[in-house]
């Protein structure tokens, strides 16, 4: 099995980031802020998994299975705030609850 | 004397337990309130038998409680000193004070700030104790402050109506202009002379200054508007007449009997200072009798029972500063005494008519009361009687007496203050003439169907004040009508009086004469009282006008609208223009820059999910940077 350099991982790793963080930034639709939040996750665990395999421990896989867990809970609850906000204004336009305004 | 500090502490413990334990049945408030007093007066009975039975060796006894303050060669120990003029003063304290809260726990039944009121008045009661017993000037500064606060509180014991609290205040405020000379007084003494027990001080004082220096006046002028804000003499005497907003047994114990005369008590326990400072003891007589005048013709005039006691109340204080202006100390104090009796009396007498007539107090409304309530009214008559110095057995004709042969034959006084206070005579008899036809005699003008003046708790300490009122001019009498000198040489001692009396002959004749313009200003005020009812009578509810001479009396002086024009109007417009100074910029630029970094902030809070997001993502890029390239 060919070995790669490590630096071509975290490179893969930052552009999932970046990617999911500018799509946070841009998108309106609620449930894709929601996708790309789980895309960043993954990146994140992404770049645990390679420090795991790096330094030959377990320890970063230990991470991603926390980091999965914690993806599917966090999916669950937001899932769950998302109906309730489709309920109540019938949108899943994050500009459309912009009441809290200062 | 080992108890003497039990005198003014049991009072302290009453106030102590009536402030913490809350929600005290009323039996119970009063008789700790009552309790506290009475136990009091009895240990100064004690104290005044032993004191009497074996008298101490240098004549006073000093009683050391605790060391107050230690720092270096400056100590000051709460210490109670006791001599003959101090125990005249708790002895009156004590019993006149034990009676007025009897006839409280009557007068104030029913009312919701029972406890409260008890509170106030055993703090008052250990608070003048303090003063009278004190043996520091510090010690003194602190009952002097004490009475001066609960006769705040107790002006405005019932705080919910706007008048009753700014009469609260203008008396605090009034008696505060002259407590500050006062303390400026104390620390002139303290500085020059170098410590603050008062006979060392006076001691000091009478082998360092000699007489007439400018040190000497300084100081007796500093403590005398101390003692005239106190005593609401001239120039600071509009307080009194507001002050009677506060319950009657208040009016009584404290802007009567007692607190009124602390002024009184400062000068003459401060007599030798005063003696060095001859200019100034001209000024406390002709204070005094310029006192006794105004508030005098302003007493004639007054509607309300209750103020025309108050306007009495400077007046016969003006007979104390006159007796002081003249040296005649001993007769001061004797006056005093007597009319703390006599004027208590006749507040309580008051208070019981007060009852009666379902709390009118208007002079014209009443008539008649004599048959509808005795009680207040033989002892009212009784106490008028002494305040008018009708002879022979009232007391108010000694101790008035006394002072007016002494202003006559002292080189200080002279046939000008002598005829001065004459007509201060005329003018006690006649108003107090008049208010007793006003009230007593005559016709029934609005008097309620049912009139309740008041049950055995407020009769009984009215009759016993009266025993005093009448018989208490016995220990001290005219040497042409006995001679008895048994006042006089008991406080000899402290308040010495030279023997410049004339001879009999002319005392004979001045007691004559005083008894004479007694008897006719009696008349007058009963001429007075009359035409005054008639016309109430046949004018009935229109509003006497009066004549500006009449408005002028009524209003004490005008010196409310003198000051208010002269001293408070020009305050205000000063504290109005001086509202944006320059601390006031400071503290206004902090406030205008937080409200513009809260409109700056706000504009943020968009209520954007993803504003927050960014805001977010660019924060945690901005400090990973700064980790790894700073």
């Amino acid at each position: 099995m060919r070995q790669y350099p490590i630096d071509y991982g975290l490179v893969l790793s930052a552009v999932l980031f970046a990617i999911g963080m500018a799509g946070v930034f841009v998108r309106r639709n609620v449930i894709f802020v929601l996708l790309c939040i789980e895309i960043m996750l993954n990146a994140a665990g992404l770049a645990f998994v390679l420090g795991g395999a790096r330094w030959g421990q377990a320890d970063g896989q230990v991470m991603f299975i926390f980091i999965l867990a914690m993806a599917a809970a966090e999916v669950s609850v937001g899932l769950a705030l998302i109906m309730r906000m489709f309920h109540r204004f019938k949108s899943l336009d994050t500009n459309e609850i912009a009441r809290m305004k200062g | 004397m080992e108890l003497l500090w039990l005198v003014p502490a049991l009072p302290l413990l009453g106030f102590a337990l009536l402030t913490l334990a809350r929600r005290l049945v009323r039996g119970v408030a009063a008789l700790i309130g009552v309790g506290s007093i009475g136990l009091s007066m009895l240990v100064t009975l004690w104290i005044a038998y032993s004191f009497l039975v074996s008298p101490p060796q240098s004549g006073a006894a000093s009683d050391t409680v605790w060391s107050w303050i230690a720092l270096g060669d400056f100590r000051v120990s709460v210490a109670f000193y006791l001599d003959s003029f101090s125990l005249v003063m708790i002895l009156v304290i004590t019993i006149v004070g034990f009676f007025i809260h009897l006839y409280s726990a009557g007068y104030m039944e029913g009312d919701d700030g029972f406890a409260r009121f008890f509170a106030y008045m055993n703090l008052f009661t250990a608070s003048m104790l303090i003063l009278v017993l004190a043996d520091n000037l510090l010690l003194l500064l602190v009952g002097w402050e004490g009475v001066g606060l609960c006769s705040y509180l107790l002006i405005g014991f019932w705080y919910r109506d706007p008048a009753n609290a700014r009469a609260a205040v203008k008396a605090f405020v009034v008696t505060r202009t002259g407590d500050a000379a006062m303390l400026v007084g104390f620390l002139l003494l303290f500085t020059s002379l170098g410590t603050l027990n008062i006979q060392d001080l006076l001691s000091k004082a009478v082998s360092q200054w000699p007489s007439g220096s400018g040190i000497a006046i300084a100081a007796a002028a500093l403590i005398l508007a101390g003692a005239l804000g106190k005593s609401a003499q001239l120039p600071l005497q509009t307080w009194l007449p507001d002050a009677m907003a506060g319950p009657t047994p208040v009016s009584a114990l404290i802007h009567a009997a007692t607190m009124v005369t602390a002024g009184v008590y400062l000068v003459a326990r401060t007599h030798a200072i005063f003696a060095l400072a001859p200019p100034v003891q001209l000024a406390v007589g002709i204070i005094g009798v310029a006192t006794l005048l105004i508030a005098g013709f302003s007493a004639i005039t007054q509607r309300d029972i209750k103020r025309v006691l108050a306007y009495s109340t400077m007046s016969q204080i003006g007979y104390m500063f006159l007796a002081l202006g003249v040296g005649a100390w001993g007769a001061a104090l004797f006056h005093f005494v007597t009319h703390a009796f006599f004027k208590s009396l006749l507040f309580l007498a008051a208070g019981s008519v007060i009852l009666a007539m379902h709390h009118e107090q208007d002079l014209l409304k009443m008539g008649g009361l004599w048959k509808r309530a005795p009680v207040a009214f033989w002892t009212f008559l009784v106490g008028a009687l002494a305040m008018a110095a009708v002879p022979p057995l009232i007391s108010g004709f000694s101790s008035k007496d006394w002072i007016l042969s002494w202003v006559w034959s002292s080189p200080a006084g002279g046939p000008v203050l002598y005829v001065l206070a004459l007509l201060g005579v005329l003018l006690t008899a006649t108003y107090t003439a008049r208010l007793v036809t006003l009230a007593f005699f005559g016709r029934e003008r609005d008097v309620p169907e049912h009139v309740h003046p008041g049950g055995a708790l407020i009769a009984v300490p009215l009759i016993v004040l009266a025993v005093p009122a009448l018989f208490l001019g016995l220990i001290q009498t005219p040497r042409s009508l006995g001679g008895v000198n048994l006042f006089a040489s008991f406080v000899q001692g402290v308040l010495p009086e030279p023997g410049a009396e004339g001879p009999p002959s002319t005392e004979l004749l001045l007691m004559a004469v005083s008894t004479l313009v007694a008897l006719a200003g009696l008349v007058l005020g009963w001429a007075l009282g009359v035409s005054q009812a008639r016309a109430h009578l046949a004018r009935r509810e229109a509003e006497p006008a009066g004549s500006p001479l009449h408005r002028f009396l009524l209003s004490g002086w005008g010196f409310d609208w003198l000051y208010d024009r002269a001293i408070v109007g020009p305050y205000r417009w000063l504290a109005r223009i001086n509202q944006s100074d320059v601390a006031d910029w400071i503290a206004r630029g902090f406030a205008a820059l937080s409200r513009l970094l809260n409109r700056l902030l706000s504009l943020a809070q968009t209520g954007r999910l993803r504003w927050y997001a960014t805001a977010l993502g660019i924060g945690a890029v901005a400090i990973v940077a700064m980790v790894v390239f700073l």
